[in-house]
């Protein structure tokens, strides 16, 4: 029985006490693909990323990883998975090479390819010149580079990343996607959590999440062109007091301002959102030129996260 | 063969570990140096109901009336009755017994004559503090009811101390505190072994690869049983040079009764490790286990004299039996077989403690 996705998950959810901190999640991550995690803190990225490799038991719910019940088969699982924890958790005093090795004899890879297979990955990870150094006294992006490696040696079928690039630099982020997309490009499916956009928007397909609760998911094309809103950029003289003015008419959803510039959410059952706008600005002698723009992911994650608006 | 190379990954790392924290690994060293130092003396107190059996060899009224104020005296706890004085000394090896008491067949004449003592106490004087009892019980008043052998009661006992006749407590002390240095090293390293992982974040790695629970146990377990074996090594050394603590019995039977000492203390340990949330947790569990391996082992006082809960707790205690074993074995010159059951006891422990540790830790986080 072999399924054309990597994981399904019906009705997933869990319970901690009072907190439902994933709540009937239903998830399908096809094969070979990254597919991303969007979320707030707390929205229960972890806690699913988790569910599905089988360390914690659903409370409701059942998923099927790689063709296995999880959490009932988790032992069979874990050979055939890679997880990068959200904290580091390689071991902090032994080196780069002690902690590949450590990996390496965990997973019992066989024990001729295993130097060829540590030094590839040094390689592939820029970390030869760190290869005696203790890994607790590397940087973030080193850190980062070793889990990474460490979570692909024994070439798993699929890679769960607990928000993996939390703690690195911008740099150091896209190299990690290019690394990303080169495990994709071999066949690896790769579930990422994320709370940045732009790390999102690379995603091949994304569910965004909140509260426990899966609000939205798609490619991010389709995400963007099913807003369900109007997304009208205003840049105004004096933008604080223009956002002031707009954030009063009941129909807007949002209003951010970024810089300058205001981006305004309407919901599309207003037939001409950018008069609206205009006329409550002209209304306050408020100079702005506005104009109608495409959805970037950051408009649908305000968009279908947003609170209902009080009156 | 792949869950053999997955615990030795696990040896591995320890050891790897171990050697760059050198505060853990100073306390390998340090921790049993200096507490045979701080323990050159112990607290003792009074003692009763100690073990004693009893060869009534004359079998007269005389002494059985002299038996029975042995009794009401309650230092003496009277177990058992036998033929002979070598079955006493038997008794007295295999640590069935604390006292032997020897009635001579012509009892009767001996209590009448001043000259020479009529009863013949064999004491296990690898205790002190069971010795000074038995020299107390020397100064006893016996009143027989007739009048003539009343004055003839203080020579009416002679002690004789087996096994440590110089009378000095180092060499009661020292094997007992093998098992309190021991238990403290032991359960402090485990302890702090599982929880340390979980807290610094390395237990949802492990747990997330093929490694089962048995295997990180056991693998966590191996390289500490070798460093107990070098504590041991040690403190035997340190005895024998401070102290002069001899070892009378076979040093090979030694070592496999501190292997087993060491195991149960280790899985204990890592009992407590799948308990405890943090190693501060650990911590206050572990002085939770020490303090009873301290003071109900036998260690300080003498274990016939406890109340009978105090004796309860104690036999639980993986060291109030290995207390018994490294007594018998260094100063009595017993033999494992002699002492069978307190080894058994030891393995028995390791067994259910390990078990339990491996069943309590799930791969789960829930």
């Amino acid at each position: 029985m072999h399924s054309e996705f990597a994981i399904e998950a019906r009705g997933l959810s869990k319970q901690f006490g009072e907190l439902r901190a994933v709540s009937s999640l239903d998830l399908d991550v096809p094969r070979g693909e990254i597919y991303g995690f969007l979320g707030p803190n707390g929205s229960g990225k972890s806690t699913t990323i988790r569910m599905l490799c089988g360390l914690l038991t659903p409370t409701e719910g059942s998923a099927t990883v790689l063709d296995t019940d999880v959490p009932e088969n988790s032992k069979d699982l874990k050979p055939k998975i890679g997880y990068m924890t959200q904290r580091f958790s390689l071991f902090g005093d032994m080196t780069v090479f002690e902690n590949l090795q450590f990996i390496a004899e965990i997973y019992s890879y066989p024990f001729a390819d295993r130097s060829t297979r540590i030094g590839e990955l040094l390689d592939r990870y820029d970390l030869v010149a760190q290869r005696n150094q203790l890994a607790g006294t590397m940087s973030g992006g080193e850190r980062q580079r070793l889990a990474l490696a460490c979570a692909v040696l024994h070439h798993p079928e699929l890679l769960l990343l607990d928000e993996p690039t939390s703690a690195v630099d911008p740099q150091s982020r896209r190299d990690f996607w290019e690394n990303l997309f080169r495990l994709a490009g071999g066949g690896t499916t790769i579930l990422v959590s994320t709370h940045y956009m732009d790390e999102a928007e690379r995603c091949h397909r994304l569910a965004i999440l909140d509260h426990g609760v899966k609000v939205a998911d798609g490619t991010p094309q389709e995400l963007q062109n099913r807003t369900g809103m109007h997304v009208l950029e205003v840049i105004a003289d004096d933008p604080y007091a223009a956002q002031g003015a707009i954030h009063e008419l009941e129909a807007v959803a949002s209003v951010t301002q970024l810089g300058v510039r205001l981006r305004v959410l309407i919901p599309d059952s207003h037939e001409h959102p950018r008069e609206l706008v205009e006329h409550a600005l002209a209304a306050r002698n408020l100079k702005a030129t506005t104009r109608l723009t495409a959805a970037t992911l950051e408009d649908v994650f305000v968009a279908v996260t947003m609170k209902p608006r009080k009156t | 063969m792949k869950p053999l190379y997955r615990i030795m990954a696990i040896v591995k790392k320890e050891v790897r570990q171990l050697r760059r924290d050198r505060l853990t690994f100073g306390m390998v060293v340090g921790l049993p140096v200096i507490q045979m130092l701080l323990f050159g003396y112990a607290i003792n107190t009074d003692v009763r109901n100690l073990r004693t059996a009893i060869s009534d060899q004359a079998g007269t009224h005389l002494a059985r009336q002299f038996v029975a104020e042995l009794r009401q005296t309650q230092v003496v706890d009277i177990i058992e009755f036998v033929e002979t004085a070598e079955e006493l000394e038997q008794l007295l090896r295999g640590g069935k017994i604390s006292i032997g008491v020897v009635i001579p067949p012509d009892f009767d004449r001996r209590v009448s004559d001043q000259s020479r003592s009529a009863v013949q106490l064999l004491v296990d004087g690898t205790d002190p503090t069971i010795l000074g009892v038995a020299n107390q019980l020397k100064t006893m008043p016996i009143g027989f009811d007739s009048a003539g052998h009343a004055a003839a009661s203080q020579q009416l006992l002679e002690v004789r101390p087996f096994y440590n006749p110089e009378r000095r407590t180092p060499v009661n002390i020292i094997p007992g505190l093998m098992g309190v240095i021991l238990t403290m090293t032991m359960i402090l390293f485990t302890a702090v072994a599982i929880v340390r992982e979980r807290e610094r974040g390395n237990l949802e790695l492990l747990i997330n690869t093929p490694l089962s629970s048995t295997e990180l146990m056991v693998g966590k377990v191996i390289p500490y049983i070798v460093i107990g074996m070098l504590q041991l090594a040690l403190i035997l050394a340190v005895g024998r040079l401070l102290f002069d603590v001899p070892v009378r019995g076979s040093i090979a039977d030694l070592y496999l009764a501190a292997s087993a000492f060491v195991a149960a203390n280790l899985s204990l340990g890592l009992l407590i490790s799948t308990a405890a949330k943090t190693q501060f947790q650990a911590m206050q569990m572990m002085v939770f286990v020490l303090l009873p391996s301290i003071l109900l082992s036998g260690f300080m006082f003498p274990f016939d004299g406890m109340p009978t809960l105090a004796k309860y707790i104690g036999e639980v205690l993986p060291n109030t039996h290995f207390i018994r074993l490294t007594r018998g074995i260094m100063l009595r010159d017993a033999t494992l077989p002699e002492l069978l059951p307190d080894l058994f006891y030891l393995i028995g422990f390791t067994l259910v403690a390990m078990i339990v540790a491996a069943m309590r830790f799930s791969k789960r986080l829930d």
